[in-house]
């Protein structure tokens, strides 16, 4: 699937539901799904900053694509962080940098993030870009 | 005082509805309180009817908020009991008092080596500008430590008082476990050896009387905002003898006698500390607050915070797997607790979606979290116009999280 075919998935999951209890009874179901990071790579290294709780996030660079694996102590946070690797785990350097995430606005994370809680997914999505921004350098500099 | 729906029909806020329809059950008072309508209407009423900068002009509207202002500090003194008004100086808030007076009394006061005492349990503001001030200076920053049940140690802090000792600077409440400090003792044991004490009033004065004279503190600061009144006005009080002596900490406007270019002299108190454009529209905007507190009665309003405070304590203690952080023997106003294997952030997620307003975090005082090796709390901060019935929406709230993330 593509990360736009990605995102309507997760928009239609979402749609199914109008109160915000199912939609975190939802992200709370997302985040044991999350591909777990290795628990040596929960270091300040990968700890993402500016959010509430801890993330980490690792990624895994296979020459040609980006795997990610996250956790987090918070569970609404894991469901958070799992979305965003489902949108854009296993996706090249050049798909994530050019990727426009609809999908946070559409199934009304942003809005319903107050600034705080929101800067947090905005961190994870500034983080991962950067990541690819980087693979995406030593690709063009091999 | 007033029955309950009279005094919950006097802050409109109250009765709004948030996220899909829920009313708004407000338990993050420890942040900011909420405005009863007379000090809405009072701001508005200085913007549409007598808006003109103070102590400048000759002119008709000048005078008018001039002596508004002046009225202000005038209630701000009797209201804490201050012997005169040069004593109050107005700021921008708790903070902006303590990063002031950090300032002026670090370059009269403080040389290489000299000590000054806070405790654990102080929040970033009355932590950082000591930390500032101490790096500027070459001085030294000491630390009451605080037992399990979140009280301060005061045999250490009797053995942290000497000759090096320049101040003591202690909150009167805390503002993550609610411990009330024993500030008669503490104020009493610094004077024995000359030494000042500040008192950082941001979570005490809105719960009960507060007399700095019988308190004897030599600074007492606090803000407008969270004793009902608007943002960005705050106090700070101050024994004449000492302000005297202090520098300012800004330049500019109001606070001058005398201009040149080769020296300025200073204003008389309070306004040596004043400069600039003042908050007055805040300052007008508190003495209504001050006003409106008083008319419900400062014991009254106590009163009903303390069995408010019993009844969420009794409530929440009963919810298993809940903890409570801060068992002081005396203590007020707020409930700081953690539910097991549950993180503090999905808690109040989840508690926002019902409507309840709860802080989550460190409540910017990291080393009381350090102290209990948490990474943070929920915390249900509670007033006079919290009712019953929202403490059982609470423990209701606290219910359903369990079921959801458990």
């Amino acid at each position: 699937m593509t990360i736009n075919e990605v995102q309507d998935k997760i928009i239609d999951e979402f749609s199914m539901f109008d109160d915000w209890m199912d939609k975190y009874s939802l992200l709370i179901d997302l985040g044991k799904e999350l591909p777990v990071i290795d628990p040596k790579f929960k270091t300040k290294d990968f700890l993402i900053e500016g959010c509430q709780s801890k993330v980490w996030l690792h990624p895994y660079y296979d020459g040609n694509k980006i795997t990610f694996t996250a956790d987090s102590d918070a569970i609404i946070t894991r469901g958070i962080v799992g979305l965003l690797i489902k949108v854009l785990s296993d996706r090249t350097p050049e798909e994530i940098l050019s990727a426009d995430l609809y999908f946070i606005e559409k199934i009304g994370l942003r809005q319903n993030l107050s600034p705080t809680r929101s800067n947090g997914l905005l961190s994870m999505v500034r983080q991962i870009k950067l990541y690819a921004m980087a693979y995406d350098a030593i690709k063009n500099n091999l | 005082m007033k029955n309950i729906n009279e005094i919950r029909a006097d802050f409109p806020i109250l009765s709004r509805k948030v996220n899909n329809d829920m009313p708004l059950v407000y338990f993050d008072n420890g942040a900011t309180t909420q405005k009863p309508k007379c000090v809405i209407d009072t701001v508005s009423e200085v913007y549409a009817t007598y808006n003109a900068n103070i102590h400048r002009g000759v002119h008709f509207l000048s005078d008018m908020s001039s002596e508004a202002y002046e009225n202000a500090r005038e209630k701000i003194r009797s209201f804490i009991n201050a012997g005169k008004k040069e004593e109050v100086v107005f700021t921008s808030g708790t903070t902006g008092s303590i990063n002031g007076l950090a300032f002026s009394f670090g370059e009269r006061f403080i040389k290489p080596g000299d000590e000054i005492i806070i405790s654990y349990l102080e929040h970033h503001a009355n932590i950082v500008p000591w930390q500032m001030m101490c790096e500027r200076k070459g001085a030294i920053l000491r630390v009451i430590p605080i037992n399990d049940a979140g009280e301060i140690i005061m045999a250490e802090y009797l053995r942290m008082l000497s000759p090096k000792t320049r101040l003591v600077s202690v909150t009167q409440v805390s503002n993550v476990l609610g411990t009330v400090l024993p500030l008669n003792e503490i104020i009493a044991a610094a004077h024995s050896v000359n030494v000042p004490v500040l008192v950082d009033g941001a979570q005490g004065i809105q719960h009960g009387i507060v007399d700095v004279k019988a308190m004897d503190c030599d600074f007492y600061v606090f803000s407008g905002h969270k004793i009902y009144g608007p943002a960005g006005i705050g106090v700070l009080y101050g024994k004449e003898n000492l302000l005297s002596e202090l520098p300012p900490f800004q330049g500019g406007g109001d606070m001058v006698e005398k201009v040149t270019f080769e020296k300025t002299t200073y204003n008389v108190l309070p306004f040596k500390f004043e400069a600039g454009t003042m908050n007055y529209p805040g300052a007008i905007g508190l003495m209504s607050a001050l006003d409106y507190i008083s008319s419900l009665g400062r014991e009254e309003i106590a009163e009903r915070e303390n069995e408010l405070l019993s009844y969420a304590t009794e409530r929440l203690s009963a919810i298993e797997g809940l903890k409570i952080y801060g068992n002081a023997t005396r203590k007020i106003s707020l409930i700081s607790f953690l539910l097991k294997g549950i993180h503090q952030y999905d808690a109040g997620m989840i508690l926002d979606k019902l409507g309840i307003a709860v802080r989550t975090g460190t409540h910017c005082a990291q080393p009381v979290m350090d102290r209990y090796g948490i990474s943070g709390t929920i915390r249900a901060s509670i007033c006079f116009y919290n009712t019953k019935e929202e403490i059982d929406i609470l423990t209701s709230g606290i219910e359903k999280v369990k079921q959801m993330l458990e």
